[in-house]
């Protein structure tokens, strides 16, 4: 319904509105972790390992009521046109924090008290959308590593560039200047169509963004069907 | 580390529940608000916002320097912010830690992507030389909601702001010499307004206790109605039915505190 409004409008890499990009995605990329994926929205690479649950140190970090999970976003320094610096900045300690937030509400490890989960996501390859491709990866390295979970999550960017409504942003759409041009709105659901992230750049009326949220639903059940896929491939194999 | 302890926070919620709160606010209500502007002799703005006890200063400052490489006839916008120690038991120096990060960033996008500040009109030189404008906030006393108290400053010490003079022949800024001109913002003033869910109420404007048991909030800047940046803080997930009676919420608050302190932001 949302992509017919967004009809004749002509993406810049010929995709239809509510068309991603060609979704990569695998558990089982890193033998040290306790569980890893790769996820990718075509040249968009992210990957993730799970270290944990494990007692968190140092002992007062420790929170004696439940567990902790702990994630952190890195882009690597050549995964950009431009090098980043490499190390933390102000972005990757905001999208950290974003990323653990978006996986919380399905990750059952109140009862790993005084222990904590690690999440370490890592962007190999950027072409927009850094911060969706990780949390899908995430969410699947946690399952991949037996953690109790309720759901995975899917995460995915939606645009609004001009007037149309589109999904899994590239680079040259977030960078749109044509009409009213680009509102950027990475969106992270649950399995059960709640919404555990929801950022936004931009300008959108109400009325747009209940569209967005809408289009956001229904692109993100190919991106559950791919981690689910992968992670049924793999079997209970680390 | 101070927390609101679990009775207490029993009892908030089951007043929330009855649409009520201890400091005998509506849900939707905010506590008084107060803005100052002109409070810093040597800013080129400045602003004290208090929200009840909250209190926030920010502060504008500005130079010249280069554009960045993807906006070469544009000035720059840098939003810094710290919450200092002496502001809450809780807050300790050294590096900015998460909270102070987000709060920067969040603003900073609420500004940005209204296009309040006209940013093309502070280039000087295209590719060379533009204006950056800081705005730097400073929590004073933390009794709960630095993030709108910080927002309602910004565009106060921004409405506030003289440019300082220029002397282009040795491409100084004159610090402490002030133009007569302002900086160039748009009409249409952006607010960001955040709601709370504590329990499954929705309110407005959490004092320090109710901010503690606050397990979602959604910030979002928007101007007349139109949405320019939103973001979601915090590990609780909300229902799309949720979702909209926070837009609601939003929209209906805009226009209550945007009538509120028009007055201050002249």
């Amino acid at each position: 319904m949302t992509a017919k409004k967004s009809e004749g409008f002509e993406r810049p890499d010929g995709r239809k509105p509510n068309e991603l990009r060609k979704i990569t995605a695998k558990v089982g990329i890193i033998p040290n972790a306790d569980g890893s994926a790769i996820f990718a929205f075509g040249d968009t690479v992210a990957i993730a390992a799970v270290y944990g649950p494990r007692k968190m140190h140092p002992q007062h970090a420790q929170d004696p009521e439940r567990g902790t999970l702990r994630c952190n976003y890195n882009m690597l320094s050549f995964s950009v046109t431009e090098r980043i610096r490499p190390g933390p900045s102000r972005r990757s300690t905001e999208i950290s924090k974003i990323t653990e937030w978006a996986l919380k509400p399905v990750v059952m490890i109140d009862k790993f008290q005084g222990n904590v989960v690690d999440v370490h996501i890592n962007v190999l390859q950027a072409n927009a959308s850094t911060r969706c491709a990780g949390i899908n990866a995430a969410a699947m390295a946690l399952a991949h590593a037996g953690i109790p979970m309720k759901d995975l999550v899917q995460s995915v960017s939606i645009g609004k560039l001009d007037k149309y409504l589109v999904a899994d942003l590239i680079k040259e759409e977030e960078d749109w200047e044509e009409g009213e041009g680009a509102t950027d709105i990475p969106i992270t659901l649950t399995g059960d169509g709640k919404i555990s992230h929801i950022q936004l750049d931009g300008k959108i009326t109400r009325k747009q963004l209940n569209d967005v949220i809408e289009l956001a639903k229904e692109v993100t059940k190919e991106v559950y069907e791919a981690q689910k896929k992968a992670l049924k491939e793999a079997g209970g194999e680390k | 580390m101070i927390e609101t302890p679990k009775l207490t926070e029993e009892r908030i919620k089951e007043y929330l529940r009855e649409g009520r709160r201890f400091d005998d606010r509506k849900l939707d209500e905010f506590r008084e608000i107060k803005i100052e502007t002109g409070v810093s002799k040597n800013a080129e703005g400045s602003a004290r916002v208090k929200i009840g006890k909250t209190e926030v200063l920010v502060g504008v400052k500005m130079d010249v320097s280069e554009p960045y490489p993807d906006s070469l006839d544009k000035g720059n916008l840098m939003v810094s912010a710290e919450l200092l120690p002496l502001s809450s038991p809780r807050f300790e120096s050294g590096p900015p830690q998460f909270d102070a990060i987000e709060l920067a960033r969040v603003i900073d996008r609420g500004v940005r992507e209204s296009k309040f500040i006209e940013l093309e009109k502070l280039c000087i030189k295209k590719g060379e030389k533009v204006w950056t404008v800081f705005i730097d906030i400073y929590s004073i006393n933390d009794d709960g909601n630095l993030l709108d108290a910080a927002g309602f400053g910004a565009i106060a010490a921004l409405k506030d702001a003289k440019i300082p003079k220029y002397d282009e022949e040795t491409g100084k800024t004159l610090f402490g010499e002030w133009s007569n001109k302002k900086i160039p913002l748009s009409k249409e003033i952006p607010l960001s307004l955040t709601i709370h869910k504590v329990g499954n109420s929705l309110i407005v404007d959490p004092n320090k206790e109710e901010e503690d048991i606050s397990e979602t909030r959604v910030t979002i800047a928007s101007c007349d109605g139109v949405i320019h940046a939103i973001q979601k803080g915090n590990e609780k997930e909300l229902s799309i039915e949720e979702f909209n009676k926070i837009l609601d919420l939003v929209e209906k608050t805009e226009r209550e505190i945007f009538k509120k302190i028009e007055k201050s932001l002249k």
